[in-house]
């Protein structure tokens, strides 16, 4: 019987956004062990850029706080909890539109949640107003074909 | 990011080489309007040809910049655009608004 690939990080740093670039090359690190393509792999970062972003502009306001990563890897599937103790969310439903902005004197393009739900699979938001939020994003990464053949083809020419 | 002038088209031309996002969105900014408004341009072409990552602050950015040109008299177009920013600008529908140039990769490593 094949055990079911499993894996845990956690990452937690200061909201600052030059940490921005290390977040998500952090999180393709971790994702590169489910052999994801170039473009899987490009999503994954853009999600977690856009989530990271959220955290330092919106729920700390460019104060201070601590941003937080989980990271699971079970099977073939990645899912990442990205949170913040910050203001919070007062209306999830309205922040997730496309195009709405709390900041749109910042150039802010309020497109952030859309392309999280549109770059990975699944994308739930927690928020309590005060308290923080987070967002719990999966995406399954789809096997590759090819490799595993060779693989086999390997294990089956060495005997 | 790499910046070029010709001075007989009134072009003038970015060549962004960072990862772009929240932080880098604001080095590129204050640099781009800063070359705007000192060559005062009839035209400005941004390309991407070696942008290697870019999330939604790049949206906000090009917005931000189109606005910046419009007001001092000039087009602006986007260039050489990789397939990851190409489905982010297509997401925000700001192709419908910016034209995309076909920039030459000869021009551009001159920029």
């Amino acid at each position: 019987m094949k055990d079911v690939f499993e894996n845990e990080m956690k990452l937690e740093f200061i909201s600052r956004s030059s940490n921005e670039a290390f977040a998500r090359l952090t999180v393709a690190a971790f994702a590169a062990q489910l052999d994801p393509t170039i473009e899987e792999l490009a999503d994954i970062k853009t999600a977690v850029s856009e989530a990271v972003t959220n955290c330092i502009i919106h729920g700390y306001e460019n104060k201070q706080g601590i941003v937080k990563i989980v990271g699971h890897l079970k099977e073939n599937e990645i899912i990442l909890e990205i949170s913040d103790t910050g203001k919070g969310i007062e209306n999830v439903d309205i922040a997730r539109e496309p195009l709405y902005t709390t900041k749109p004197n910042l150039e802010r393009s309020g497109m952030g949640f859309t392309i999280m739900e549109s770059f990975m699979d699944t994308m739930e938001i927690e928020s309590i107003v005060g308290l923080g939020t987070k967002v719990t994003m999966s995406k399954k990464i789809k096997p590759n074909r090819k490799e595993e053949e060779e693989d086999f083809q390997m294990i089956t020419t060495s005997h | 990011m790499e910046s070029k002038f010709y001075e007989e088209d009134k072009l003038l031309i970015f060549k962004i080489t960072d990862e772009i996002d929240d932080c880098s969105v604001q080095k590129i900014r204050r640099k781009a309007d800063y070359e705007m408004e000192r060559y005062m341009p009839k035209k400005v072409i941004f390309d991407f040809s070696c942008v290697t990552f870019m999330d939604s602050a790049g949206i906000g950015m090009i917005i931000g910049r189109y606005k910046f040109a419009n007001m001092i008299g000039a087009q602006l177009e986007v260039s050489n655009l990789t397939q990851s920013v190409k489905r982010i600008f297509e997401m925000s529908g700001i192709l419908k608004l910016i034209p995309v140039a076909s920039l030459g990769q000869a021009q551009s490593s001159h920029a």
